[in-house]
């Protein structure tokens, strides 16, 4: 009776991976609808009489934006020096350590603003975004506003999206602004260029076009982190212990979601 | 077809023909057969597990059934559009199981959100009309709590307040007062009561008391394994002669006396090694 249904350890491999592969779909599907379903409340919330409200978004813009100010602006001036430290060292080997801060502007707007940015309201807030739904749909609060007859979606998610749509820019500009004048101090520290002069550099090498590739980028990483907590989120089963699991899920797959992102978002605007 | 044909004062006002549902594959109702009518209190009876709260969840239009047909105000849930269904859920009300509050909001918030997201009332209004809800069931004073500072019974009574907070056309609530003390609980109980006499307002109510079955029911429905095992009036169940029945009417819970050997036969007596239980 077993043998018949005995599978070797390649086809239940393969299985394994199949499934994965399947859920993993299935995760996609799920973070279309719901960003498609977000945009529609945002956009016709209104007519329906359901408007996706002001004081929820703010809420949201609160929560992941200006909380996240004080550490986002710890860590981009600490990278804005570590970036100095190196460029400066590397640089010095052809005895071009002027030169280091086209180094700094460019790695600093395109690539670590938006990443460290990303990173950090990953692990803040799209965490607890993916508790906050879970531990409500444990509780059945999901249910209670469904009964109600209260979009869950419109309520819930969309101004979360919206927020972290608009507050990971936001959060990635102030970076970049913190972060460049972090390195120009130390710049000026080790190098003896002022700050005026460092400044005007700045402006000469930066185009618009810099800054509005880590600022796209990041708006991108804000979805992707929206996104991935509500599905996460929406799938806990099983009380506490599956929150946490969940939690973590959306932190590791947020993370992962924006590395390959900005790789290939690098990889189509770069080259 | 829609139940305008069928207008009497006695109108079905939730149809359940045939329903089946599963949770995976395991099936949690067989083909179920319930009409609850107009301005009347219909109470739900069965042991713990037998599917009382998966049939609410399917009246509510939570879950999905995998067959049979539900209609509640005419609307049939199975082919209602999403905006049939919105427009259904503001003439009802559901105080869950558990509560269900919103964790994050106060418990006047709470009772408030209905009103704030689904009428034009202004602020002031919304308040007077919580705070009137709350003072029916007891909460007057408490306003200002978070879910996590009540007691059980707050937080079902609290879940009472909002369910009744746009005054509902039908009613539904899993378990009242269950875990209140006697007071209270014959509070609710008059409280319900007092729906359906005022307001002519369709109370479904779950409970595990006969007490309060007994008092308030217009008719009963008992489910047992996912089958409905007897529906009809207090007086007819009172005299039914199906044993599981009887049992049911005579395991009162509060009456049980225990017996002490037994007790600890069974705390000892399961066949799992107790060392292994982490
Ligand atoms: N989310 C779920 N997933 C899987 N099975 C479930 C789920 N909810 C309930 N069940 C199962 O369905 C059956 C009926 O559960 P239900 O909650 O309807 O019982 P109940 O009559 O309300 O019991 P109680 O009086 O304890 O509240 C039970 O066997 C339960 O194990
Ligand atoms: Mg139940």
């Amino acid at each position: 009776m077993t043998s018949v249904f005995e599978r070797s350890p390649t086809i239940r491999f393969l299985e394994r991976i199949g499934r994965g592969v399947a859920r993993g779909l299935e995760e996609i599907g799920m973070s279309a609808g719901f960003l498609v379903e977000s945009l529609y409340w945002l956009l016709f919330g209104h007519g329906q009489r359901q408007p996706v409200r002001p004081a929820s978004i703010f809420q949201q813009m609160m929560d992941v934006g200006i909380r996240a100010v004080p550490i986002i602006g710890v860590l981009a001036a600490t990278i804005g020096v570590m970036l100095a430290i190196q460029g400066i060292y590397t640089l010095r080997t052809f005895g071009a350590e002027s030169r280091v801060t086209i180094g700094i502007a460019l790695s600093m707007t395109r690539e670590f603003a938006p990443l460290i940015t990303g990173i950090l309201v990953a692990g803040r807030s799209g965490s607890a975004l993916a508790a906050r739904l879970g531990t409500m749909k444990i509780n059945q609060e999901i249910d209670a506003l469904r009964v109600m007859g209260i979009n869950p979606v419109r309520f819930l998610i969309a101004p979360a999206l919206l927020g972290c749509v608009v507050m990971v820019p936001t959060l990635t500009f102030f970076s970049d602004v913190v972060g460049l004048w972090a390195a120009g101090v130390f710049v000026g520290m080790d190098l003896g260029m002022s700050m005026v002069s460092y400044a005007e550099e700045l402006g000469r090498i930066l185009t618009p076009d810099d800054v509005i590739h880590g600022l796209g980028k990041s708006a991108i990483f804000g979805m992707l982190i929206a996104l991935i907590g509500v599905v996460n989120g929406t799938l806990v089963t099983g009380g506490a212990e599956g929150v946490g699991r969940c939690t973590t899920r959306a932190v590791v797959q947020s993370i992962a979601a924006i590395v390959v992102t900005d790789m290939v978002f690098v990889f189509v605007t770069t080259r | 077809m829609t139940s305008a044909a069928s207008n009497s004062n006695q109108a079905n006002i939730i149809e359940i023909r045939d329903l089946v549902a599963h949770y995976g594959s395991r099936q949690v109702l067989n083909s179920v057969n319930l009409d609850v009518r107009e301005g009347e209190i219909m109470v739900i009876m069965g042991g713990s597990g037998s599917g009382k709260s998966t049939l609410l969840r399917h009246v509510l239009a939570l879950e999905h059934m995998t067959s049979g047909t539900v209609r509640v105000l005419g609307v049939d849930l199975g082919t209602a559009t999403t905006a049939h269904l919105a427009d259904l859920r503001k003439k009802i009300g559901v105080a869950f199981q558990g509560g269900a509050l919103f964790s994050s909001i106060n418990v006047e918030r709470n009772v408030m959100l209905p009103l704030y997201e689904l009428t034009d009332l202004d602020p002031m209004q919304m308040r007077i009309m919580a705070r009137m809800k709350l003072q029916v069931v007891g909460l007057a004073g408490f306003e200002q709590l978070m879910p996590s500072e009540l007691s059980g019974g707050m937080i079902k009574r609290a879940a009472f307040a909002r369910a009744i907070a746009m005054d509902p056309r039908i009613l539904f609530c899993d378990e009242p007062s269950a875990g209140l003390d006697p007071a209270v609980a014959s509070a609710i109980d008059d409280l319900i009561l007092g729906l359906r006499d005022a307001m002519n307002m369709t109370i479904v109510v779950v409970t595990h008391e006969l007490d309060s079955a007994f008092k308030i029911a217009d008719r009963i429905t008992v489910l047992d394994q996912g089958d409905v095992l007897f529906s009809g009036t207090p007086e007819q169940l009172r005299n039914h002669t199906d044993e599981r029945i009887q049992n049911l009417l005579n395991r009162r819970p509060q009456d049980d006396t225990i017996d002490p050997d037994d007790y600890l036969r069974r705390l000892t007596g399961t066949g799992d090694n107790p060392s292994m239980v982490l």
